[in-house]
């Protein structure tokens, strides 16, 4: 299934705690974690957006704290995806971990302008830009994160192993 | 192979790993706190298991919003406390017995040489002061880990950072690692293992090699470490309850990177808002006025710390518009602090001294900026709102110039105050 929405543009080193703010970690309940998604970066960007939408940002997106409740945010907030030129490295995990669709892209975070209408294959990584027609491509998920993928996540391997 | 590729070689049960190598590595410690564990202990109830992989290889450690600041921290807690119970875990720490988690496990003899360690909580990378092999991962990666006792890595590139000279009055490990984000970016060593050497690290003290461990993950890194020498043995042999082992680096080891510092070119740091990368000398800081200092964290928080600090502020007072908060990190801290005199210097610099937590350093509880406040801390992150209002400000420091800061009221050298 393709997964479709409307860009909104961050910039480079995007932390966790502009995506959601350590004063909302005494919960993690999804619905109560994505109201304030991504509130110290856009404080108003969550009114702005629409399910589906999704996240077109720079370098090094995630850095900072490990919290889980980062992509538990982002995913409860009903952004569809998260492209960017690179992530830090537990916000990827915890992504994959968790079932937040990421993609790497050196081009696309280049190329697509705020509000443009983005089409992401996440099987091939094929991105397509509906507004100014062209495509990008993100960098292929190696192949033991699409193992982890096609398990059901990490936590239905571990159920596996333990059964 | 590098002292990183080692441990992991041997964990994962192999002769030899390379960079980019998938591995499956045993864990000898998993760690989680009262902001991570929960939903971790949600995971594992779901499924449905009533056995952890050692139960006395976890550790919980409540310090974040502890003690409790408001109901729901105090439910998070709760899910801590009650799965330790239920599942047997000895290792949780209860306010009054807790400190700092990055600073008790060492204390506690708890993470040692050759380890694995990791922790759902990103400076768990502390712990490659001890020459072992450290990373913090999420919540899910936790629950995994408690279950299997096993986590897959991919080996990490190793980028060697070689300090070599002398080191100037009042640079401390703090300004060693800001330094090094300085230079290469909060993103600088993304996915890889930062390994520090050279005879400046050879010369720092235990403290010193934590600081800077604990701030690898600022530029990005998998893990930080430094190589076990005699000081480290003697720090772990009065602490290890359990056998250890001791890697060191090949002289052939392969590098991504070398990078090589003198200490002569190294000032106190101070990293500018809301980049940990951001810094500056001390000597280029300019006057900037201040609202609040913190003296604490799992950044430095240790004795050494609060000994650098006090021999700044003894016999002066806190500046009037300044509010200066002391946190020893952990219990043992606390009281050895106050038996060498230095609460006592807090104290009578009207600075505030408070029990072990993290609060401050995350905006928890314990010090939060208003709008339009600037904090100088030693603590670790000064990203947008971080300790408070997204309109706040914070400046990182080493534990004598923000000593030296709450007294002058603004970012000062410590060879400022007389």
């Amino acid at each position: 299934m393709k997964l479709k929405g409307k860009a909104w543009k961050f910039g480079a080193d995007i932390d966790t705690d502009a995506i959601i703010p350590a004063r909302y970690l005494n919960t993690s309940d999804p619905k109560e974690l994505a109201k304030h998604c991504m509130e110290d970066a856009d404080p108003n960007f969550i009114k702005k957006m629409k399910r589906g939408d999704i996240i077109v940002a720079d370098k090094n997106f995630g850095c900072g704290s490990s919290r889980e409740h980062a992509p538990i945010a982002i995913k409860g907030a009903g952004i569809s995806c998260v492209i960017a030129k690179s992530f830090a490295r537990i916000f990827y995990r915890n992504s994959f971990n968790m079932g937040l669709p990421i993609f790497e892209s050196t081009d696309a975070p280049e190329k697509i302008r705020e509000g443009d209408e983005i089409e992401v294959d996440p099987s091939t990584g094929v991105i397509d830009n509906k507004t100014k027609n062209e495509t990008y491509h993100a960098k292929p998920i190696p192949p033991f994160m699409q193992e982890l993928i096609n398990a059901g996540g990490l936590m239905n391997y571990v159920k596996r192993k333990v059964a | 192979m590098t002292i990183t590729e080692k441990i992991l070689a041997e964990h994962a049960g192999k002769k030899e790993v390379s960079p980019g190598d998938l591995i499956m590595a045993k864990v000898d410690i998993a760690l989680g706190n009262d902001i991570t564990a929960p939903l971790a202990i949600e995971e594992i109830k779901k499924v449905g298991t009533k056995n952890v992989f050692n139960r006395e290889r976890i550790v919980l450690v409540p310090d974040h919003f502890a003690p409790n600041k408001d109901i729901k921290s105090a439910e998070q807690v709760k899910i801590l406390r009650e799965f330790a119970r239920e599942f047997g875990i000895t290792n949780y720490f209860e306010v009054g017995r807790m400190g700092i988690e990055h600073a008790l496990l060492p204390e506690e003899g708890l993470v040692l040489p050759g380890d694995v360690i990791i922790g759902a909580d990103s400076h768990t990378c502390t712990y490659g002061a001890l020459g072992a092999f450290s990373t913090g991962i999420g919540s899910t990666d936790l629950a995994a880990a408690i279950i299997t006792g096993e986590i897959w890595f991919r080996v990490p590139e190793s980028i060697k950072f070689i300090f070599y000279g002398k080191l100037k009055k009042w640079v401390t490990g703090k300004d060693l690692i800001l330094y090094t984000i300085g230079k290469i970016g909060v993103d600088g060593a993304l996915y890889k293992a930062m390994e520090f050497t050279g005879d400046i690290i050879d010369n720092l003290s235990m403290d010193g090699r934590f600081t800077m461990a604990n701030m690898a993950i600022e530029a990005g890194a998998k893990s930080g470490i430094i190589n076990p020498d005699d000081k480290t043995i003697a720090y772990v042999k009065e602490r290890a309850k359990r056998d250890f082992k001791i890697y060191r680096s090949d002289k052939d080891a392969h590098y991504s990177e070398v990078f090589e510092f003198n200490g002569n070119d190294i000032e106190p740091q101070v990293a500018f808002p809301h980049l940990p990368s951001n810094t500056k000398p001390i000597s280029e800081v300019g006057n900037i006025k201040i609202d609040q200092v913190v003296i604490g964290s799992c950044t430095n928080g240790r004795i050494t710390d609060l000994r650098e600090a006090a021999s700044v502020i003894k016999g002066k007072k806190v500046h009037k518009d300044v509010r200066m908060i002391v946190i020893p990190a952990t219990q043992r801290i606390y009281k050895m602090a106050i038996n060498e005199g230095l609460i006592d210097i807090f104290l009578d610099a009207e600075a505030a001294v408070s029990t072990p937590t993290c609060g401050p350093c995350l905006g928890g509880h314990m010090g939060v900026l208003s709008e339009g406040e600037r904090a100088i801390s030693t603590t670790n992150r000064n990203f947008v709102g971080r300790m408070g209002h997204p309109k706040s400000e914070v400046y990182l420091s080493n534990p004598a110039v923000a000593a030296a800061s709450g007294v002058l009221g603004r970012i000062s050298s410590p060879d400022e105050v007389d």
